[in-house]
């Protein structure tokens, strides 16, 4: 600790991120080599192009009743055919996707800052604080998966922002843990040590030195969590507790598809299938991320 | 062994304390003033959110004596845990019955359910997991492999319309709304498994190619023992560590999945039981539910934890 790093260049104020930028450039490298992670892109993109363009690319408007009779199958004039409104099905599901993947991300972003905080308290300040977080966790993780998430919606009441609130509490414990061990392992290094011996405060030390250097598996981690968000978020507006009618949002879609299935089979179809195109997707290139950062791995998750 | 079941346990007590506490916790937590809840559902109003009841400030305080609300926080906890162990959950506002009486009502359904499909997952996700583990990177590792990021990607409600429209609505063969009995059991059962599956497929081949490298492996098939009984004597039961670990974990998933699952089947269950309750702002209902269903959950997570000494000796012998 005493010793000065004196092989080391000197770190010059806003002038280390050179050694990250050129790991992340290979990991892109070795990530699109692969074939599945070239898949995994086309899929989302698939969803989130018309999502982003939604006002342009779709015919309709996505509210518009009496568009063709109730229950059109799919035509020329209506690709993925009507519902029981006579609302255009694909222009829905081309809003939907704007709707159901925000409260994916958004979610996701609540548990990634929650996870971050705890995780940063837990490993890097150690002692007291490390034993209330890893219990704060434990406590979570023993509620199942979606339950937490009903909880949360049923105390703050059932709305579309609280829907976001509901799904991301439910990724902090695993952000938490993954962040923790990941920081634990970190500021051992050598580098770490020697911005502390040089002065960098506590803050500045986690964020530009700890923090670069567990990106890799907290970016996986976040690819595997945005798919779990956009099904958990789906799966409660499907059973009610998150978007309204006559919002166009897949889980509630796939609802109004459940009711009327006997007599159309595309009401329900099509939002579905983009549900799966876009968790698909995001899994697929998770997958391609993990072997990329670990190529011991390669070939065998 | 009985060290470390007394392990186990010390780590299982305080989780109950917490997510009792967390449980009883959730009614003072409501945007909902519990007393006026009750007291408008005892005039048998609406059960709108915003309960609106009109009563005198004695009325008021009487009711909330009657409810014990104006017990310090402790006491109330010590009341409801002693209340929840002796089977008093409160009564439902929609149906007027007691909380347990419907959870007991209902609970063998979702159970059910529950452990049809976790045998639906363990059965397709080990066998499938050990098949790709076998001829890793042939076709069959891939279709494998291809299944099982479909099985963790669909979203179980939509794959439980799909096979309704496909085997009811197309088909015939089964209704639309589930029956009791096991033909009406399979559809929401392979559903609710397929996730479970997946992942389970997915951890066994890796579990499985790591074992089927090591030495005594290598011995086993040197000692000129035939290929089955390597694979499942030797390399098979040694990799189920760590699938038994998240065989347990994916209970609780089943569990939750079970919510979706019992609405798109139209099942009776605890699941769609609680969602009914959670629409119908029927708050002691879902506060007993949400007890049950994660003990239960904390339950079974205990139980997984004790099947490790008959796994792996190095436990069983305070390792």
């Amino acid at each position: 600790m005493s010793t000065a790093p004196a092989p080391v260049p000197m770190p010059q104020a806003g002038e280390i991120a050179a050694p990250p930028e050129t790991y992340l450039h290979e990991l892109a490298r070795r990530l699109f080599r692969q074939p599945a992670a070239v898949i995994g892109v086309i899929f989302l993109a698939l969803v989130i192009v018309p999502a982003i363009f939604a006002p342009i690319v779709a015919p309709y408007d996505p509210l518009a009743q009496g568009l063709g009779a109730p229950f059109t199958p799919p035509t020329l004039q209506h690709l993925f055919g009507t519902d029981q409104f006579g609302r255009d099905v694909l222009s829905r599901v081309i809003y939907g996707g704007r709707l159901s993947l925000s409260i994916g991300i958004i979610a996701v972003a609540i548990g990634l800052v929650g996870g971050l905080v705890l995780g940063f308290a837990a490993g890097f300040a150690g002692g007291w604080a490390d034993e209330g977080v890893m219990r704060f966790v434990d406590f979570m993780l023993a509620f199942p998966g979606i339950l937490l998430a009903i909880a949360v919606v049923i105390m703050l009441g059932p709305s579309l922002g609280n829907l976001m609130i509901a799904v991301g509490v439910g990724g902090i414990p695993g952000f938490a843990r993954l962040i923790r061990g990941s920081v634990l392992a970190a500021k051992e290094e050598e580098f770490v040590h020697a911005a502390q011996a040089l002065g960098a405060s506590s803050l500045k030390v986690m964020a530009r030195h700890i923090l670069p250097n567990i990106l890799a598996p907290i970016v996986v981690l976040i690819t595997v969590s945005l798919a779990d968000a956009i099904l958990a978020g789906t799966g409660l507006s499907y059973l009610g507790l998150g978007a309204k009618p006559p919002t166009p949002e897949w889980g509630l879609m796939l609802s109004d598809g459940r009711d009327y299935m006997q007599v159309a089979w595309w009401v329900s179809t099509f939002p579905g299938i983009a549900i799966t195109l876009a968790v698909v997707g995001i899994n697929i290139l998770g997958d391609a991320m993990r072997n990329a950062i670990d190529p011991r791995l390669r070939g065998r998750v | 062994m009985r060290a470390y079941l007394f392990r186990r346990l010390l780590t299982l007590l305080p989780l109950v304390v917490l997510v009792t506490f967390a449980v009883f916790m959730m009614e003072h937590l409501l945007p909902i003033d519990p007393v006026k809840l009750m007291i408008n559902n005892e005039q048998g109003g609406e059960l709108a959110p915003v309960v609106d009841a009109k009563v005198s400030q004695q009325e008021y305080l009487t009711v909330k004596h009657e409810l014990g609300l104006d017990k310090p926080l402790l006491v109330q906890y010590g009341v409801f845990l002693y209340n929840a162990a002796h089977g008093n959950l409160g009564v439902s506002f929609s149906t007027r019955r007691t909380v347990a009486n419907m959870i007991e009502k209902n609970a063998p359904a979702t159970a059910e359910l529950a452990v049809a499909g976790l045998f639906i997952a363990i059965v397709i996700g080990i066998t499938l997991g050990v098949v790709a583990a076998l001829r890793p990177n042939s076709w069959v590792d891939a279709a494998a492999m291809g299944f099982a990021v479909f099985g963790l990607s669909i979203p179980a409600f939509w794959l439980g319309i799909m096979l309704l429209l496909f085997f009811a609505v197309d088909l015939g063969w089964v209704p639309v709304l589930s029956t009791p009995g096991l033909v009406g059991l399979i559809l929401p059962a392979f559903t609710l498994g397929v996730r479970a599956a997946a992942v389970l497929a997915r951890l066994t081949r890796s579990s499985m190619i790591e074992v089927l490298g090591l030495d005594y492996v290598r011995t086993a098939r040197a000692k000129g023992l035939r290929g089955s009984v390597v694979v499942i004597r030797h390399a098979l039961k040694n990799s189920l560590i760590p699938v038994v670990t998240v065989v347990g974990l994916q209970f609780g998933g089943l569990l939750s999945g079970a919510v979706i699952i019992e609405s798109v089947f139209g099942r009776p269950g605890l699941g769609s039981m609680t969602v009914t309750a959670i629409l119908g702002n029927d708050f002691p209902l879902v506060q007993g539910a949400v007890l049950v269903i994660s003990l239960s959950y904390l339950v079974v997570n205990f139980l997984v934890d004790l099947t490790y000494p008959l796994l792996d000796p190095r436990i069983r012998m305070g390792a």
